[in-house]
């Protein structure tokens, strides 16, 4: 398979490399340039949200507000691999993505990017809610400029104030619904924020030579594995009742509130494990373990949540 | 006489990947047209009157 560098003949001779390259880049390369994994659990707890939040919105409505978060996740997916091409070509985690490879040019990642950006906020805006597209267009700016531009290379709670990101689409999606913003949605906001520290740092501690190859001041790196592993217990400790704030607050049934409370001890579990287990291969076990959880702990408050409001309420 | 234009050959695959984002390119604005279509239909006059 060739790269950008390659391929380009001139009047059939091999020329010198060009200001342009024609592109080889494969509709499979763009998709992986949207990050196809981070965008199917922003869809999942937008489509949650959508579908429990009070009022009726036309399923053809409802459809196009998750696709336009999806697509606009997307943007900002491709947006943060264009602005971090330089140091995912330093990480082995990182180093397959499209632009390191050689697949995509910088510029057509950062091109495709605001395309997708622009295409899904005004869409949005245009068929379901200004409300809705302006929280959206708030959400790539805060995942691209802030969290990838600003904090990702200068503090090690890039990941915490970075959070905000990941933990607006369920905010979206109710305001697409409802066409306002009330607690309810701020709460989930919540449960997704406190989940993003412990779910990142689990990953950080089995990188942690990746990010400090490339310069990044993660936690482990800044701070020490120890000092993370703190942190991940706390927070771990903090999401077991901000897990069930929906059901404290009265907006869930006790179906809710007691699986919440249950994936919650789990975690705390999975966390505590990755503070006790010190030797070797155990510890990335363990934070492996706890990454994966924590994956399932999201997805198991969003489904039971939509089991909670559609099937008990 | 007069020197011919030189122009980039693309290689078969360059030809082949563009082939498919012109495609994938076609089929996402058709999806587009198909969106507005419906959510109009949907909608009906109402589609100016959005929630702020």
């Amino acid at each position: 398979m060739s790269t950008l560098n390659e391929g380009a003949q001139f009047a059939g001779r091999r020329m010198p490399p060009l200001a342009y390259e024609p592109s080889i880049a494969t509709v499979t390369d763009y998709l992986a340039l949207m990050k196809p994994r981070v965008m199917s659990l922003v869809v999942f707890t937008a489509l949650v949200t959508i579908m429990i939040a009070p009022g009726h919105i036309h399923p053809m409505i409802g459809f196009t507000a998750l696709l336009c978060i999806a697509v606009g996740a997307g943007a900002a997916g491709a947006l943060n691999m264009w602005y971090d091409a330089d140091i995912d070509a330093l990480m082995s985690r990182t180093s397959s993505r499209p632009i390191p490879r050689g697949r995509i040019a910088p510029g057509e990642a950062l091109a495709f990017g605001i395309v997708l950006a622009v295409f899904a906020v005004a869409v949005l805006g245009l068929l379901v809610s200004w409300l809705a597209a302006v929280l959206l267009a708030f959400t790539i700016f805060s995942y691209v400029v802030v969290y990838t531009a600003w904090l990702k290379r200068w503090t090690p709670q890039n990941i915490v104030i970075g959070g905000t990101a990941g933990s607006l689409p369920p905010v979206i999606g109710w305001a697409a619904t409802t066409g306002g913003v009330t607690v309810e949605p701020c709460l989930l906001f919540l449960i997704i924020f406190f989940w993003t520290p412990p779910h990142f740092w689990a990953l950080s501690l089995v990188r942690v030579d990746d990010y400090a190859r490339a310069g990044l001041p993660m936690l482990p790196v800044v701070a020490g594995v120890e000092e993370t592993r703190r942190q991940i217990l706390c927070y771990s400790l903090a999401l077991v009742p901000i897990g069930a704030t929906p059901w404290l607050f009265g907006y869930a049934h006790a179906l809710y509130g007691l699986t919440a409370l249950a994936a919650g001890a789990l975690m705390v579990m999975f966390a505590w494990r990755v503070c006790k287990q010190r030797e070797g291969e155990r510890t990335n076990r363990a934070a492996h373990q706890l990454f994966a959880f924590s994956i399932l702990y999201l997805f198991i408050l969003f489904a039971v949540l939509l089991i909670d409001a559609r099937v008990v309420g | 006489m007069e020197e011919k234009p030189q122009r980039i050959v693309l290689t078969e695959e360059q030809r082949r990947t563009r082939r498919a984002r012109s495609i994938a390119i076609a089929l996402a604005l058709a999806a587009l047209v198909i969106l507005f279509y419906v959510v109009t239909l949907v909608k009906g006059p109402a589609v100016l009157n959005r929630p702020l």
